[in-house]
C-alpha cells in the first residue's frame, strides 16, 4: 500500500511541476509577460522596476528560475485591480468556496446514495424507472439555470430565502465559516443545493448500478442463507460494497465541484474563488488568473491523493495486498 | 420408520422468462432422515442447485415454486412466511455454495461475518459470539483461529474459505445441511480433506446432509443414499451400494460407466451420446429418451418413479433389470 | 464507462443488427419520445430563419417600445409575443429559436471535430502501444482529471470571444473522452484474430487502422458522442452565461438567460425562464436518447 501511495504522490508532484512549467511557458514565453504581469496603470518608473524584479530583461531560463523561486515563496504576482498579492486574494476566498463545495458534496451523497440504493432494491420497476429518469433530469438541468429558478422560487416568489451573498460567519481556527450561523445556513442552502443536484444524480446512478450488481453476488445469497435480516444485508453488506466505487468517484468529483462552483458563485454572488476568477476575467486581472490556475492544480493533486488514501483504507484487498495470512 | 427430517414432494420450480417458461425443477421428490447423507447427482443444468435454493426459499424473480411441498421436521416450507423462513435459515437448515471466493463478502472481516450469523438467531454478547466463532473455526481445522478471525477473506486460500463457510453453516447445529458442489472449485487434494471434515462434523452433530455434485465418484464413499437428477427430475434413487451395484436407469448406468476404474486401463469408457435437453424446451415424454439406446414408442409418455426393490426407485419404462452387476 | 460492448460477430450483416438495435431502442417509450423531441428541436433550429416570427439579430425589426412584455401580450403593431419579449423588445420565441440553432450547431460541430481528433489519437495509441500509448494516455488522464469548465474558461480567456473560439475550446475539452473510449475498445479489437490476419497479409498499417480497427472499435463512441453533444451544448451555454462565450450580438440561449438574470428579481421572470426551459429540454432529450442507446449497446442481464 505504501508503495502505491508513494507512486501516486510522485505522480502528483510531477503534474504540479508540469503545470507550473506550462503556466510559465504560456505567460513568459508565448504571451507577453509585460502585459500579463505588470499593471497597465503602472507608470514608466514602476514598469522599469517591475521588469528588473521579474527578470524580464534576462534570458528565459533565468526568468524561469526567478519564477520558480517566487512561486515557492508564495509569490505569484500582484493583482492589478486590488493591488495585493494574487495568492493572498485567492487564499482569502478559498474557505468560502471550500465550504460551499463540501456542503454540496455531502448533500449530493446524502441524496444520491439513498436514492440509488432504493432504486436498486425496489421490486417494482415503476419506482426504479422514476428514480432513474429523475436522475437523468438531475444532470441535464443547466447548473446556472437551476440556480436562477431556485432563486425565483424561494427568494422572489416565496420570499423565504435570500437571493444571494454569504450570510454571517463565525471564525473557527482562524477560518470563517457560515455553516455555524442560522443566517449563514439560509444563505448556504440554495447554492449548495444547486451545486449538489448534478452530482447527486450521478451518484444515484452509480449507487443504483452498484446495488444491482451487488445483489447478484454469491455472498448476498450466502448472507440470506445464514438467515440475516434484509436490513443487515442492505445496510452492511450491500452498502459497504458499493461505497468503494462511490467514494472513489465522489472524491474525484470534489475537484469538479470546485470547478462548477465558479458558475454557482456567480449566480448567487457567493464570495468565493470562483467568483474571483470570473471577476478577474472581466477586469483582465491576469496575475490573479495565473495564480488561480496554479493553486487549482495543486488543490486537485492534493484531492486526488487524499482520495487514493481513502480508497486504500476502504478496500481491504488493496490495503492488505502485501500480507497473505 | 421415524419421520424424515426433510421431505420434498413433487417440487416444481419454474422460471418465467420473456422467451418462455424454464422448467428447472419439474417434479422432484425425496426424503432425508436425521443424520443421513444423500448424494444428489446430475450434470450442470439438471436442476440440482435450483432444488437446493428452492428448499431454502431463495428463488428470486422471475422464478418461483409453482407446486409441491417441502417439509422440514414436519413444518411446511412452501408458502411459508419470509420472517419464519429467515429464522429457519442458518439455524435449522443451512447451505454452503460452490465458489468459496465469493461466498464471503470481501470487504468484511471473518469475525464480522461469523458473529452476524450467530446474533441473527440468538441474543448473545459480542464476546460470547466471538468465542463461539473461534471454537467453530477450530472445529473445522483452522489453526491460530484468533488471528484468522480478524482477517479478510482474500487472505485465505480457497480451501480455508470453504472451511469457514462450513463453520458458519454449522454454527447453530442445523438439522439439515445442503452442500451445493462445495468442493468442485477446489484442488483435488483439498477436496477429500473437506469431504472428510464435513462428513465427520455432520456425523458428530447429527446433521442430515444433502451433498450436491456432478461427480459420482465423490458420493460413492460419502453418501448413504443417492439420487440421480436429469432434466429437472430425479430418475433414480436408492441406497448407494444398490445403485452402484445395479444401476437401473440407462443414464445412471452411463454415468457410472464413464468413471475410470483403476486396474482397467484398456477398458473403454462409456459415453452417453448427445447432450441434455435445454430446460426451456423439454421433450414431452421421458427427457432422456433422445439419448437412450433402449427407447421406444412407450417413452413418449413420461414415466413415473417406480420402486423396483425396497428403497430403490427408478423413472424409466425400460430399466436395466437383468444385466450383471458393475464393479 | 469501460467499453465492454461486444461488437459482435464480424460476419453479422449490418442491416439485421440495425433493425434489432432499433427494436430494442424502441422498447422504452420515454426514449422514443425523447428521440422525437430531439428531431423536432433540430428541425426547429434548422428552419428557424423561416419559421421565426422575427429575426432577433436584425435591429430594425425590433421595437424597443415592446420591451419586457409578459407572455401572450400583443405589441404595438399587433404582433403576438407568445412567450413575451426581452428588454430590447426581442420576441422570445424567435430569440429562442435562433438561440437553439446556435447552441445545437455549436454542440454538434464541436462534438464532430473532437470525435475525429480523439478517435484518431485513441486508435493510434491502441495500435502502436508502448511509449506512444503511455504518453498519449497520460496526457488524456491529466486532462480528464480537470473539470471541463475550468479548461474551457481558461481557453476562451486566452482566445477571446466568438463562436469559433468557443468551438475550439469545446473541442479541446472533449477530445480526451473519445480518445480514452476508443482506445479501450480498440485494445480489445486489436487482440482479435482478424487484425493478426490483416497483418499476416502484410497490409499497410494505415490500412489496418483505418479499414479494420477503426470501424470495429467505433460503436461505443456513438453513445459517448450523443451524451457529449449535450455536454457541449451545456458548456457553451454556461460560458455564454458567464459572458465569455459567444458575443452578445449572436444571442445563444446562455446569453439570453444571462440577460434575463437581472430582470428576474423585478418579476420579469420569462426572459430567463423560457430560454432556460428550451435549453433544458434539448439537453434532457439528448441525454435520454443517449441513455437508452447505452442500454441497447451494453446489455447487462436485462430483467
Amino acid at each position: 500500500m505504501l508503495a502505491f501511495l508513494l507512486r501516486r504522490l510522485a505522480q502528483g508532484l510531477l503534474v504540479v511541476a508540469a503545470m507550473a512549467t506550462l503556466v510559465f511557458v504560456g505567460v513568459y514565453a508565448l504571451g507577453n509577460p509585460i502585459d500579463i504581469l505588470i499593471s497597465p496603470q503602472a507608470d514608466e518608473l514602476e514598469r522599469e522596476q517591475a521588469i528588473v524584479r521579474l527578470g524580464l530583461d534576462r534570458p528565459l531560463w533565468v526568468q524561469f528560475a526567478i519564477f520558480l523561486k517566487s512561486a515557492l515563496r508564495g509569490d505569484l504576482g500582484t493583482s492589478f485591480v486590488h493591488g495585493v498579492p494574487a495568492v493572498d486574494l485567492i487564499l482569502d476566498r478559498m474557505p468560502a468556496t471550500l465550504e460551499l463545495a463540501f456542503v454540496a458534496l455531502i448533500l449530493s451523497i446524502g441524496i444520491g446514495i439513498p436514492a440509488g440504493l432504493f432504486a436498486g432494491l425496489a421490486p417494482r420497476s415503476l419506482s426504479r424507472r422514476a428514480i432513474m429518469t429523475g436522475s437523468i433530469l438531475g444532470f441535464s438541468v443547466p447548473n446556472f439555470w437551476l440556480g436562477l429558478m431556485l432563486i425565483l422560487l424561494f427568494a422572489v416568489e416565496l420570499k423565504v430565502l435570500p437571493a444571494g451573498g454569504r450570510g454571517e460567519t463565525r471564525t473557527v481556527f482562524g477560518i470563517e465559516l457560515s455553516l455555524l450561523t442560522l443566517d449563514g445556513l439560509r444563505h448556504l442552502i440554495l447554492p449548495a443545493l444547486t451545486l449538489a443536484i448534478y452530482k447527486a444524480s450521478l451518484i444515484a446512478r452509480l449507487a443504483y448500478a452498484g446495488t444491482r450488481e451487488t445483489l447478484l453476488q454469491e455472498f448476498v445469497r450466502f448472507a440470506r442463507a445464514k438467515g440475516l435480516s434484509p436490513r443487515r444485508i442492505v445496510g452492511v453488506h450491500v452498502l459497504k460494497t458499493i461505497m468503494i466505487p462511490v467514494v472513489t468517484v465522489t472524491g474525484l468529483e470534489l475537484g469538479s465541484m470546485i470547478g462548477f462552483a465558479v458558475v454557482t458563485e456567480t449566480v448567487f454572488a457567493w464570495p468565493g474563488m470562483g467568483k474571483l476568477l470570473i471577476d478577474s476575467i472581466y477586469r483582465l486581472d491576469r496575475p490573479v488568473i495565473v495564480a488561480y490556475l496554479v493553486i487549482i492544480v495543486i488543490m486537485f493533486v492534493v484531492i486526488n491523493f487524499v482520495v487514493d488514501v481513502i480508497y486504500t483504507l476502504l478496500d481491504p484487498r488493496v490495503r492488505l495486498s502485501g500480507q497473505e495470512a | 420408520m421415524s419421520q424424515p427430517i426433510l421431505a420434498v414432494a413433487n417440487l416444481r420450480t419454474h422460471f418465467f422468462a420473456r422467451a418462455g417458461v424454464i422448467k428447472a425443477v419439474d417434479g422432484v421428490s425425496f426424503t432425508l432422515r436425521a443424520g443421513e447423507v444423500l448424494g444428489l447427482v446430475g450434470e450442470s443444468g439438471s436442476g440440482k442447485s435450483v432444488t437446493a435454493c428452492s428448499i431454502l426459499s431463495l428463488i428470486d424473480e422471475p422464478g418461483r415454486i409453482v407446486a409441491g411441498s417441502i417439509q422440514l421436521d414436519g413444518e411446511e416450507l412452501v408458502g411459508c412466511a419470509e420472517a419464519r423462513m429467515r429464522s429457519l435459515r442458518g439455524c435449522k437448515i443451512a447451505m454452503i455454495f460452490q465458489d468459496p471466493m465469493m461466498t464471503l463478502n470481501p470487504v468484511l472481516r471473518i469475525d464480522t461475518q461469523m458473529i452476524e450469523a450467530i446474533t441473527a438467531h440468538e441474543k448473545v454478547s459480542r464476546r460470547a459470539a466471538r468465542e463461539r466463532a473461534q471454537r467453530a473455526l477450530e472445529a473445522v481445522g483452522i489453526a491460530s483461529a484468533p488471528e484468522r478471525l480478524r482477517a479478510y477473506p482474500h487472505q485465505f486460500s480457497g480451501g480455508m474459505r470453504q472451511r469457514v463457510a462450513i463453520a458458519i453453516a454449522l454454527l447453530h447445529r442445523p438439522q439439515v445441511l445442503i452442500a451445493d458442489e462445495p468442493t468442485t472449485a477446489l484442488d483435488v487434494t483439498i477436496q477429500s480433506q473437506i469431504l472428510a471434515e464435513v462428513q465427520g462434523l455432520c456425523a458428530e452433530s447429527g446433521t442430515a446432509l444433502v451433498w450436491i455434485t456432478h461427480d459420482l465418484a465423490v458420493v460413492a464413499g460419502l453418501a448413504d443414499r443417492i439420487a440421480v437428477m436429469y432434466a429437472g427430475r430425479i430418475v433414480e434413487q436408492g441406497p448407494v451400494d444398490a445403485v452402484f451395484a445395479r444401476p437401473l436407469h440407462p443414464y445412471t448406468r452411463g454415468l457410472i460407466g464413464s468413471l475410470p476404474v483403476p486396474g482397467q486401463r484398456d477398458a473403454p469408457l462409456t459415453q452417453i451420446p448427445g447432450a441434455p435437453p435445454s430446460p426451456a424446451r423439454l421433450p414431452p415424454g421421458c427427457a432422456f429418451a433422445p439419448r437412450c439406446g433402449r427407447a421406444d414408442a412407450a417413452c413418449a409418455a413420461a414415466p413415473d418413479m417406480i420402486d423396483h426393490e425396497p428403497g430403490h426407485a427408478v423413472r424409466c419404462w425400460h430399466p436395466d433389470l437383468q444385466s450383471k452387476a458393475m464393479a | 464507462m469501460d467499453a465492454d460492448v461486444r461488437v459482435g460477430d464480424v460476419g453479422t450483416a449490418w442491416p439485421t443488427r440495425l433493425t434489432d438495435s432499433w427494436r430494442e431502442f424502441a422498447e422504452n417509450p420515454v426514449a422514443l419520445a425523447a428521440l422525437a423531441l430531439v428531431a423536432l428541436l433540430i428541425a426547429l433550429a434548422v428552419l428557424s430563419p423561416w419559421i421565426a416570427p422575427q429575426n432577433p439579430y436584425d435591429l430594425s425589426q425590433l421595437s424597443i417600445l415592446d420591451n419586457k412584455l409578459p407572455p401572450g401580450s400583443r405589441g404595438f403593431a399587433g404582433q403576438l409575443y407568445l412567450l413575451g419579449s426581452d428588454d430590447q423588445g426581442r420576441d422570445l420565441v424567435s430569440a429562442i429559436l435562433y438561440g437553439l440553432r446556435l447552441s445545437i450547431f455549436v454542440g454538434i460541430t464541436a462534438t464532430a471535430i473532437a470525435l475525429a481528433i480523439g478517435a484518431s489519437v485513441g486508435v493510434i495509441a491502441a495500435y502502436f502501444g508502448g511509449w506512444t500509448d503511455a504518453g498519449l494516455m497520460r496526457l488524456v488522464d491529466i486532462q480528464l482529471s480537470f473539470p471541463a469548465i475550468l479548461i474551457a474558461l481558461i481557453l476562451v480567456t486566452i482566445l477571446g470571444k466568438g463562436v469559433d473560439k468557443v468551438v475550439i475550446a469545446l473541442v479541446c475539452v472533449q477530445w480526451a473522452y473519445y480518445a480514452r473510449t476508443i482506445r479501450s475498445s480498440a485494445l480489445v479489437e486489436r487482440r482479435r484474430e482478424y487484425i493478426d490476419a490483416a497483418r499476416g497479409l502484410a497490409l499497410s498499417q494505415s490500412r489496418i487502422i483505418l479499414r479494420h480497427l477503426l470501424p470495429n472499435a467505433f460503436p461505443p463512441l456513438i453513445v459517448v458522442a450523443t451524451v457529449q453533444v449535450a455536454h457541449a451544448i451545456a458548456l457553451e451555454a454556461t460560458l455564454s452565461f458567464l459572458g465569455v462565450g459567444v458575443p452578445i450580438t449572436e444571442p445563444s440561449l446562455g446569453v439570453l438567460i444571462a440577460n434575463g438574470y437581472g430582470y428576474m428579481l423585478s418579476g420579469n421572470y420569462w426572459i430567463a425562464f423560457y430560454p432556460g426551459l428550451a435549453l433544458l429540454l434539448v439537453i434532457l432529450a439528448i441525454n435520454l436518447v443517449g441513455d437508452q442507446l447505452h442500454h441497447v449497446m451494453n446489455p447487462r442481464g436485462k430483467r
